[in-house]
């Protein structure tokens, strides 16, 4: 196996950790927003911050097996 | 690949085996000085096969970069790893296409800025009418939803002006970079472009330090000493993770974005098939509408994280 073969693997586990991490959030803003509605658009927005950060992890993963 | 990066020309379309497109000016300063020509004169190579020779120097375009020859050659050569060996490389500052690009959006954002300004100077009961309409409630969502909860209630009219630039700039260079002839112009998908925005949220959040930040960083209140000395090149790290971050999430996140709408096109090149063509351009224009909301929430995404990190600057003391 080549070294951008491993890269690519080593993308798709990142892909791997940010969704789990992102379902994750998505999950627990849904249960949440279901429990308390009324304070769904602050939910939202922390929700989306999270997934930011998530995100973020995934892509420093994505990047790093591109310069490879 | 080609399309995704930064090019000299501005290549609209393939034309009976005949490129169209607009030539734009090549500025490069070498050691005679300042040398300025149109793009056009390569004649679309991009192999470094067409010299064009300008004040006694001449110059090869290869992989969209500009070599200049050593004295005394005549054709460039390559070494095993496609390196130039008998040519070097001037300082280029080209209006590149990604320049370019900028600079329309620029002109598009004072266009519309500019006309919703002046609706509300001459309307008599400050009543939006018009482009102001549509300007309203995004400056209000930026105000409401990004500035006064990161910052806070009597602090934040001071970073508006950023964070609107900053919102605003990433948005219409997000949508610019989707219009599907002006494609190449990949403008927020170009890490320098990020950088420059990057760089400008690290100046803004560090200036606006306050005491009480500088001592959360060198002399963590609170915890032991052995700890304070252990958070301390942490915390002096984090200053420079945070603007690194938000440069590579916005690049990534566009550029992944272009790279699967390419890979999905790639698709019907590489099975020779215009069986799969269907699929493959029901998928791309699936993602291009997931792409229009991404544009959008990149950019909410990078003012929110400048807006929160400018508010932990300037958090008061509360303990």
């Amino acid at each position: 196996m080549t070294i951008t073969g491993i890269a690519a693997i080593g993308a798709g586990l990142a892909a791997i950790g940010a969704g789990m991490g992102i379902g994750r959030i998505g999950g627990s803003a849904m249960d949440a927003m279901a429990r308390q509605p009324e304070i769904q658009g602050k939910i939202q927005t922390s929700a989306l911050i999270l997934a930011a950060f998530v995100e973020a992890v995934a892509l420093f993963g994505v990047v790093a097996a591109l310069i490879v | 690949m080609h399309h995704v990066k930064d090019a000299h020309e501005f290549h609209i379309v393939d034309w009976n085996g005949k490129p169209i497109s607009i030539a734009l000016p090549i500025i490069l300063w070498t050691d005679n000085g300042l040398v300025t020509f149109m793009s056009s004169e390569f004649h679309h190579d991009d192999s470094g096969h067409h010299v064009v020779e300008k004040e006694g120097l001449k110059f090869v375009k290869f992989h969209e970069k500009i070599y200049q020859l050593n004295a005394g050659a005549e054709s460039v050569m390559f070494d095993e790893e496609h390196h130039p060996t008998n040519a070097g490389l001037p300082m280029d500052f080209s209006i590149t296409r990604n320049v370019f690009m900028m600079w329309v959006s620029v002109i598009v954002i004072l266009l519309i800025f500019i006309t919703a300004a002046r609706k509300y100077k001459s309307s008599t009961n400050n009543v939006p009418k018009g482009i102001a309409g549509f300007v309203e409630p995004l400056v209000v969502f930026v105000r409401d939803e990004i500035a006064k909860p990161m910052i806070g209630e009597h602090k934040h009219k001071k970073y508006m002006p950023f964070l609107l630039t900053v919102f605003f700039f990433i948005w219409i260079n997000n949508i610019f970079g989707l219009i599907p002839i002006v494609n190449g112009a990949n403008v927020s998908g170009n890490i320098a472009f990020t950088l420059t925005l990057a760089v400008f949220t690290f100046i803004v959040v560090n200036i606006s330090g306050n005491k009480n930040y500088w001592k959360h960083i060198f002399w963590m209140p609170g915890v032991p000493v052995p700890m304070k000395i252990f958070l301390m090149p942490i915390e002096i790290v984090g200053i420079f993770v945070k603007p690194i971050s938000l440069m590579i999430r916005l690049f990534a996140n566009i550029t992944a974005g272009h790279i699967i709408i390419l890979a999905l096109m790639s698709l019907i090149f590489i099975f020779e098939t215009i069986a799969v063509a269907p699929v493959s351009v029901a998928f791309a224009l699936f993602i291009g509408l997931i792409e229009i909301v991404v544009t959008a929430i990149q950019a909410y995404i990078f003012t929110v994280l400048s807006a929160l990190y400018i508010g932990m600057a300037t958090e008061d003391a509360h303990h």
